[in-house]
């Protein structure tokens, strides 16, 4: 009764076998191949069981993948789909250690999966999967109730580290590249690798501390001294979650290390305005009149500026790109 | 002498993969290495430390290029960015050949960074061996192609797998990189015979050739390169090269890494397959 229920025409015209005669029919394929790895796992970490026409998903594996004597075709096409989620999780993971612990480890888990879900990999480099993160997290903000700010401020920071490691380094300019040219006519670049950021809560010093608490957790964990033991879940020393402060920071590299460096408001708008592509006159300019300090000496707050962002190599030729 | 038309590069020896926890060592100590593996994609990057390690390694060491997204059996069209940044990361590093899979990975734009096997079909392997051409036409350097471990099978397939990258080397005219241990996952998975697959892909194609270890579980074999490799594989490993002779060859190690010796020390364990097929036909 059961093989012929199987066989009823209506059925087996749903679960007719996919053929590959034409790179059609394999982009066919891979399309519902991919289709299937791509869907987030169940809460236990397995392959949903119902597909996404309402079938399950046993009969759509089983159009396409051949079982063998151990596994069903449910149990193949599981494989990779686990493997995927694994992968593309634990990247993020690694990536986003300060959203991780503004958030804490469950709900950042169930917001990477939700953003992963909605953009799969765009990129041939795991190293661009939090590209569009910050997008995610300002069109869905419920992922991040209930500090948003917060949150986003974490996530803009960490992505800015991405970029500073390895995008592009243009040649620097020198002082003697510029000395010919007027302030109001000179335009400046900068390098493609350098970040500026406003924003309202001190995460670089929060990340900081989440850093040097992970690196404890690790060492007590690959310890096998008893000392170590009490402090093995790491979680009593979880820093406490930063104040909110306005501050404005330089995410950058120099002698390809890392680093972050906090700025002055008005340095921060002279930037910002030399990128939107300002000329040194006008960048100044802005930057002056957006302050509130008083009783400095702006003539020699700006050479300094220029002095120390020159010595650290982030200027370069400008480019209308 | 090389070893065949495809394997000019005979004498390279036994290489590692170069691998992060391995920098600091590898340029502090220097130590007396055949060649490099690198993962093209790890330093097909603009600028930072990725690339300026990549060049200090190239002052000392031979360095050979091994990709893992060109995903030459996709449906889809090769990727032209992704085309140039690979070349001009081919003209720093002067890779003698470049390796890539026999797989797809992506649709659409949409990448699964993972290796996914392809249905065994003449159509699939016309379009294969197309995007294969394309790629060796755009970059100017030889390829070679590497089986991947599988853990699905196709109803459509028409062929075995070994027929199969057959039929897409002959169509693109490229070279193997045969993995061994590839092989062997597959044949546990799929319950083939790994010595027929050695046996019958063409010998005189192979450029380079792959071991690594894997891990068992209950009902299937995982590719995961975290362990020395197993007998099994050292023994289809001294079949391999007493088919395709002397060939350059590859340990792979990229999870729960040691240290650089005992990675180093579990490749140059090819060498006595090596010297004894030498000393069998001298």
């Amino acid at each position: 009764m059961k093989r012929s229920k199987r066989t009823s025409s209506s059925k087996s015209s749903k679960t007719r076998r996919l053929e590959v005669r034409s790179r059609a029919e394999l982009k066919a394929l891979q399309s519902l191949m991919a289709t299937a790895v791509f869907r987030p796992l169940t809460p236990e970490e397995g392959m949903q069981p119902r597909w996404i026409d309402g079938r399950t998903t046993s009969e759509l594996a089983s159009t396409f993948i051949k079982p063998n004597d151990r596994l069903t075709a449910f149990d193949r096409l599981e494989i990779y789909n686990r493997v995927y989620w694994f992968r593309v999780l634990d990247c993020l993971y690694d990536d986003y250690p300060g959203l991780r612990a503004v958030l804490g480890e469950r709900k950042f888990m169930k917001m990477i999966t939700a953003y992963l879900a909605k953009y799969p990999s765009a990129s041939f480099t795991l190293r661009n999967l939090g590209s569009r993160l910050e997008q995610f997290l300002r069109d869905e903000p419920r992922w991040i109730a209930p500090r948003p700010e917060l949150a986003l401020d974490m996530a803009r920071f960490e992505w800015a580290q991405v970029i500073a490691f390895d995008d592009e380094s243009k040649p620097a300019i020198t002082p003697d590249d510029i000395l010919d040219t007027r302030p109001d006519k000179l335009r400046l670049g900068l390098q493609p690798y350098l970040s500026l950021l406003q924003l309202n809560y001190e995460v670089d010093e929060f990340l900081v501390a989440v850093k040097k608490s992970e690196s404890a957790v690790l060492r007590s964990e690959a310890s096998n001294t008893f000392e170590a033991m009490p402090h093995s879940s790491g979680r009593e020393k979880r820093p406490r979650l930063p104040k909110r402060k306005r501050i404005h920071l330089a995410v950058h590299r120099h002698d390809n290390d890392l680093y972050y460096k906090r700025l002055d408001p008005e340095g921060f708008v002279i930037l910002t305005a030399l990128r939107a592509g300002a000329s040194v006159e006008e960048a100044c300019l802005q930057g002056l009149s957006s302050t509130k300090r008083t009783g400095v000496d702006w003539n020699e707050e700006i050479k300094a500026y220029f002095n120390n962002w020159t010595a650290l190599g982030w200027f370069c030729r400008f480019s209308k790109k | 002498m090389p070893a065949n038309s495809f394997n000019n590069f005979t004498e390279y020896g036994i290489g590692i993969g170069l691998r992060v926890p391995h920098y600091r060592h590898i340029l502090a100590e220097k130590p007396v290495v055949d060649w490099f593996e690198i993962i093209s994609e790890n330093f097909m990057v603009d600028g930072g430390r990725p690339l300026e390690v990549l060049d200090k390694i190239m002052e000392q060491y031979r360095v050979v290029q091994h990709g893992v997204a060109m995903y030459f059996g996709s449906a889809d069209r090769l990727n032209r960015e992704h085309l140039k940044k690979l070349k001009r990361l081919v003209k720093r590093t002067k890779t003698p050949w470049l390796s890539d899979h026999l797989c797809w990975g992506s649709v659409d734009g949409r990448y699964t960074h993972d290796l996914l096997p392809m249905p065994y079909t003449f159509a699939a392997a016309k379009a294969t061996a197309a995007n294969i051409r394309e790629a060796q036409d755009f970059l100017e350097v030889p390829i070679c192609v590497e089986n991947v471990s599988s853990y699905a099978e196709f109803h459509a397939s028409e062929m075995t797998e070994w027929e199969f990258l057959s039929e897409v080397v002959e169509r693109a005219d490229c070279g193997i990189l045969l993995d061994v241990n590839n092989i062997y996952v597959s044949s546990q998975n799929h319950n083939f015979d790994p010595y027929a697959y050695l046996n019958n892909v063409p010998h005189d194609r192979v450029g380079q050739i792959h071991i690594a270890g894997h891990s068992k579980f209950e009902k299937y074999i995982l590719d995961t390169h975290d362990h020395p490799v197993l007998d099994p594989v050292w023994k289809l490993y001294a079949h391999a090269v007493k088919l395709v002779g002397r060939t350059a060859t590859l340990l792979e190690w990229d999870d729960s890494i040691p240290s650089f010796e005992e990675v180093h020390h579990e490749a140059l364990k090819a060498n006595q397959f090596i010297e004894k097929l030498e000393n069998a036909t001298a």
